[in-house]
């Protein structure tokens, strides 16, 4: 009998601590059951770095716009935003989502939108008077079906190559040349790869393919660019098919360990003086600034070859949900993400402040590389060359069109006519190296349509 | 790690042999195999090292700090040991580990009373087609949770339970009803049916048996079942990564989190939360190895 | 009397069990076979966008056509392939790893027990706590800046071992299976051991008495009786191994075409709204580990009828 009782206080214990951890789980959401625009949650994955840095100068001049609004930082972190994002795709599902989420502007949030999950924010763009704050490109390209969801905070150009003087000189090439094509840029790798460093720095998955996006625009200029995400251009297309050999061709100036890095960890590779490019975006710089790094003498920076003139852009921005609890907080947000202090204080923060004129590469005079010119200026146009739509790495829908273009690659390799394709990259008759297989072997996610390509033979 | 059943032929072994390691005879000539035998010892020792490996760098890794993160001071022992790994560690894995704590008890205790319930009646109590029912429910260990996944998600969603702990509880459950049951029912077959026979003759009905009979004799099985619960509940990833997150979830994502889903590695910090977050199930293992193994076993355990 | 005594004593015989059963059955049937059954449908259909998973775009019935886009796309055609390399990998390690070991530790030793404990004590880890040392392990760097086993190779002198593990886009995978194989060989041995364990000791003395060499004791008396168990530890770490997914998020990234298995991908076409793809990889996974494990269940199930 006295195990019985045992047994019997082992299962009520167990029932306890059953009702005591639901109890604690309702941690995710707004608590509490506060007065209208008395608080915001705000969700983002800057929960770390510099970034985490530009979030708090934010929240700085939101609590000074509305101080009667409390902010909640509900920053995920980790996975670079794959946590969150998978987070938050949960949230929204379970009609519980928080009362402003961050995402990149453009067609990343298609998804939300499709889904009804996001509201439309056109009217605080009239409110706040922001149609006139932000360029009209710009708008233009935050507009779906004549609405606007979202309000950008930042805006980064992706199309930028960061360099280590010191490695180019050691390697015999002028630290200060930008090559205006790509094929004047393979001299130049060709060059430090010969002299033992790796020649360009890359990380994982995401990073190369924004290196592939980079590839496209300039091989196909930013109009045929545009082309390819609104069906104008085709995808199986030999100029396609050209920038797709060039994007192997430089992935085999990569380092082996790229997937297991991420951005920071290839730039990295730059600032240490191991490799001599890296291709990323302008919010490097703050890696650089935070390690103490000048311009022009431990680093110089241009746009990708054959990219001068044209702002691929990326914006994070944020979005007002269906449903979030405290509609009122979030748009007190919004207005301080849209206002120019607030966007500001967030840019410079994270070190945007890319040093004299004087010693800009001519290229870069004729775009505003400060970015608050860009939003100061608002009437502006703010580039000679064309704002070219943002693809977005994350954006998977795209990415089934980059299987596409893998499949239509993964012919090539078929083709007899070595010209092209996977061939002409450096073999080894004996134990080839992983860059051999990159294009090849690279994917990101199954494709959804049947390719009708014949079995697939690997290229030798 | 999902739990893994013990084939009723082992079973049946074990049934037949009962007793710790018996004693090999020893063949005539015994020091012809000198070398064999030291042959024998050098292999498991080679074989012990090379287990270790992982072991010995999870604990030199975690006392480095970064300045000895380079590559050429990979294995090397460390100049300074220091703490700050530990405390980066503790400080962001220690509240999963709490709410790991709270999932896995209530789960193992459910899923324990479940399946000692269905083990009893599919050994002692034939109905019809008893064993028919008992290997569908079987089946249900070996399935792959992704071929449920999608529609679990919408269940879950719709039957409104909270996402994180609430839900893994109930999903514990519900999964660890296979295995459990496996395992107690086993355990009761090799219970004497005299045992059984003499209650119902003294006219206990089904109930009383169990309670007052088959329970109180259960407490090994309970002990095995419990422990292989906990830590398959407390390893498992897939359920933590379809139905929590890194902040109501439990260890194992918020460690993938924390080690995978920084910008920057910071290995150091990486092994020192595994070490962390490890060390509930490692102790249980180091402390009541023998029902753990008994549990690979289901069924023979000494008490 | 509508109903019969014997018919009445009969219930009353089998109608507690049920009742106590009744619980799981329920909760079995539904979760498992009832779920099932929905995800099946589900894969029936063409939701592969945000919209359809909220009901704001229609869902129809396109009855197989998700598996044969799967199964003719190249990317999915890798993923099995990777599944495949993966089992044949670990199980063939595992098992040979563990019968050796449950061979060494047959015969009495010092320290058995330490032996039995140190072999073993891996499956307590998870493998995400795995992985995360694993990872340090098979880091793919060889050279000036190796580190892991590739500079542990180095300073052995065995520089010609490095290689770039999981990265490499053909065989990375069976460098997943390695952790794996650290995992789980202790089990196979447990198993074997209990095997070995089984024989009865005269068998073998009557062998010996006879005069028959070690190789033939173990061929004829000891191999035989082993096979039953040599079958169960396939059937289990082979179903364990089809479905891999723990440690390809914890070692690689989802993303990751090299170590890309079906497990993975359903996560990441889950992650992109897309219902009905998942639903269909979670089938085709669901079938080959049912081609694997179903004979088997049926099997023992005839044995204990048999009893």
């Amino acid at each position: 009998m006295r195990r019985i009782g045992v047994v019997a206080a082992l299962a009520a214990a167990g029932l306890a601590l059953a009702a005591c951890s639901s109890g604690n789980s309702g941690s995710s959401g707004s608590s509490g059951t506060g007065t209208k625009a008395s608080q915001v949650e705000v969700f983002t994955w800057w929960a770390a770095g510099s970034e985490k840095l530009a979030l708090d100068a934010m929240v700085g001049v939101f609590n000074k716009q509305h101080p009667e609004v409390k902010f909640i930082n509900g920053a995920v972190a980790g996975g670079a935003g794959s946590a969150a994002k998978d987070l938050l795709q949960t949230r929204l599902q379970a009609k519980n989502p928080p009362d402003t989420f961050q995402a990149h502007a453009g067609k990343e949030i298609a998804d939300y939108i499709a889904a009804g999950q996001l509201q439309d924010v056109s009217n605080l763009y009239d409110e706040f008077g922001l149609r006139n704050a932000f360029p009209a490109e710009l708008l233009k390209l935050l507009t779906v079906d004549g609405k606007i969801y979202s309000v950008p905070s930042d805006i980064h150009r992706a199309n930028m190559v960061w360099a280590n003087p010191a490695v180019l000189t050691a390697a015999g090439l002028d630290p200060k040349a930008t090559y205006p094509k790509l094929a004047d840029w393979f001299t130049a790798l060709d060059k430090v790869k010969a002299s033992g460093k790796t020649a360009l720095s890359i990380a994982t998955t995401w990073t190369q393919v924004q290196l592939l996006e980079n590839v496209l625009l300039s091989d196909l200029g930013s109009d045929k660019y545009i082309g390819l995400w609104d069906g104008k251009t085709a995808w199986t297309g030999s100029d396609v098919g050209a920038a797709l050999a060039d994007y192997g061709k430089l992935l085999s100036y990569t380092n082996t360990d790229r997937d297991g890095l991420d951005w920071p960890d290839a730039t990295q590779q730059v600032i240490d003086g191991k490799a001599a490019f890296n291709v990323m975006g302008d919010w490097a710089v703050a890696a650089f600034t935070e390690q103490k790094k000048t311009a022009g003498t431990d680093y110089t920076y241009f746009p990708m070859p054959g990219t001068v003139g044209v702002f691929d852009f990326l914006a994070d921005s944020f979005t007002l949900p269906v449903g979030a609890p405290h509609a009122d907080g979030a748009k007190a947000w919004l207005q301080t993400v849209g206002s120019l202090e607030g966007q500001t204080a967030f840019n410079k923060s994270q070190g945007f402040d890319p040093g004299p004129q004087g010693r800009q590469p001519e290229g870069l005079q004729r775009v505003p590389a400060d970015r608050d010119q860009v939003l100061r200026s608002g009437h502006d146009r703010p580039v000679a060359g064309a704002w070219s739509g943002d693809t977005d790495r994350r954006s998977h829908r795209h990415l089934r069109r980059r299987e596409q273009v893998r499949d239509r690659q993964l012919e090539r390799c078929d083709v007899p006519d070595r010209a092209r394709g996977c061939g002409q990259i450096g073999r080894s008759p004996v134990g080839r190296s992983p860059s051999d297989n990159a294009v090849c072997g690279s994917e990101v996610l199954p494709a959804r349509t049947p390719s009708s390509s014949p079995e697939r033979k690997r290229c030798s | 790690m999902t739990a893994i059943p013990a084939p009723t032929a082992i079973a049946e072994t074990l049934k037949r042999r009962s007793g710790p390691t018996p004693t090999a005879v020893v063949p005539p000539g015994a020091k012809r195999f000198s070398v064999a035998r030291t042959l024998r010892y050098l292999l498991l020792l080679f074989f012990l090292l090379a287990i270790l490996i992982p072991v010995y760098v999870l604990v030199v890794t975690s006392f480095k700090g970064v300045g000895e993160a380079s590559p050429a001071r990979a294995w090397a022992w460390p100049h300074v040991w220091t703490l700050v790994n530990w405390q980066a560690a503790w400080t962001t894995l220690s509240p999963a580990i709490l709410r790991t704590v709270q999932m896995v008890v209530p789960a193992a205790i459910i899923s324990s009373f479940l399946g000692s319930m269905n083990g009893f009646v599919l050994s002692r109590w034939r109905f019809p087609k008893a064993n028919l029912v008992f290997t569908l429910i079987l089946f249900g260990m070996f399935i792959p949770y992704q071929a449920v996944m999608i529609p679990l998600l919408q269940l879950m969603l719709g039957l409104n339970v909270p996402s994180g702990i609430p839900s893994l509880i109930i999903l514990h459950v519900i999964y660890g009803i296979p295995i459990t049951t496996l395992i107690f029912r086993n355990y009761y077959e090799s219970v004497p049916v005299e045992l059984i026979e003499a209650a119902r003759v003294d006219g206990a009905g089904m109930l009383r048996t169990y309670a007052s009979i088959v329970l109180p004799i259960s407490i090994p099985s309970f002990v095995v079942v419990l422990i292989w619960q906990f830590t398959s509940a407390w390893n498992d990833f897939l359920f933590a990564v379809f139905f929590s997150s890194s902040q109501n979830g439990p260890v194992t994502i918020a460690l993938n989190n924390f080690a995978n889903g920084a910008l920057l590695q910071n290995y150091g910090s990486s092994m020192a939360g595994a070490l962390l977050a490890s060390a509930p199930t490692l102790l249980v293992y180091i402390l009541l190895g023998r029902y753990f193994i008994g549990g690979l076993m289901s069924g023979s355990v000494k008490g | 009397m509508l109903v019969s005594v014997r018919q009445r004593r009969r219930v009353s015989q089998w109608g507690p069990p049920l009742l106590l059963i009744s619980p799981s059955l329920i909760l079995v049937g539904v979760f498992v076979y009832g779920l099932i059954g929905v995800n099946v449908a589900t894969s029936l259909t063409d939701e592969h966008t945000s919209a359809q998973s909220t009901g704001r775009a229609p869902v129809e019935f396109v009855g197989l056509k998700n598996y044969v886009n799967l199964l003719y796309s190249p990317a999915f055609q890798h993923s099995l392939r990777n599944l495949v390399l993966y089992t044949g990998v670990f199980l063939l390690s595992a098992l040979l790893l563990g019968f050796v070991w449950a061979w060494l530790l047959d015969k009495p030793a010092v320290g058995e027990g330490i032996f039995r404990s140190v072999y073993l004590f891996p499956m307590a880890v998870s493998f995400v706590a795995s992985g995360v040392v694993w990872r340090w392990l098979l880091n793919s760097n060889q050279g000036a800046s190796a580190s892991g086993l590739n500079r542990l190779f180095e300073m052995l002198g065995l520089g010609f071992m490095q290689n770039p593990w999981w990265n490499n886009p053909n065989w990375g995978i069976a460098a997943i299976a390695l952790p794996a194989v650290w995992q789980l060989s202790g089990y196979v041995m447990a198993l074997f051991l209990a095997g070995f364990r089984g024989i009865p000791d005269e068998q073998r003395e009557a062998a010996r008495i006879d005069g028959a060499s070690e190789w033939k004791l173990y061929r004829h008396v000891i191999f035989p009786q082993l096979s039953p168990v040599a079958l169960s530890a396939v059937i289990i770490i082979g179903h364990m191994s089809l479905k891999a997914f723990d440690l390809i998020m914890s070692i690689s990234k989802p993303a990751n075409y090299q170590t890309k298995v079906p497990a993975v991908d359903m996560f990441t076409l889950k992650s992109t709204y897309d219902y009905a793809n998942a639903a269909a990889v979670g089938t085709i996974l669901l079938l080959i580990v049912a081609v694997l494990v179903v004979p088997y269940l049926v099997r023992t199930a005839r044995a204990e009828k048999n009893r």
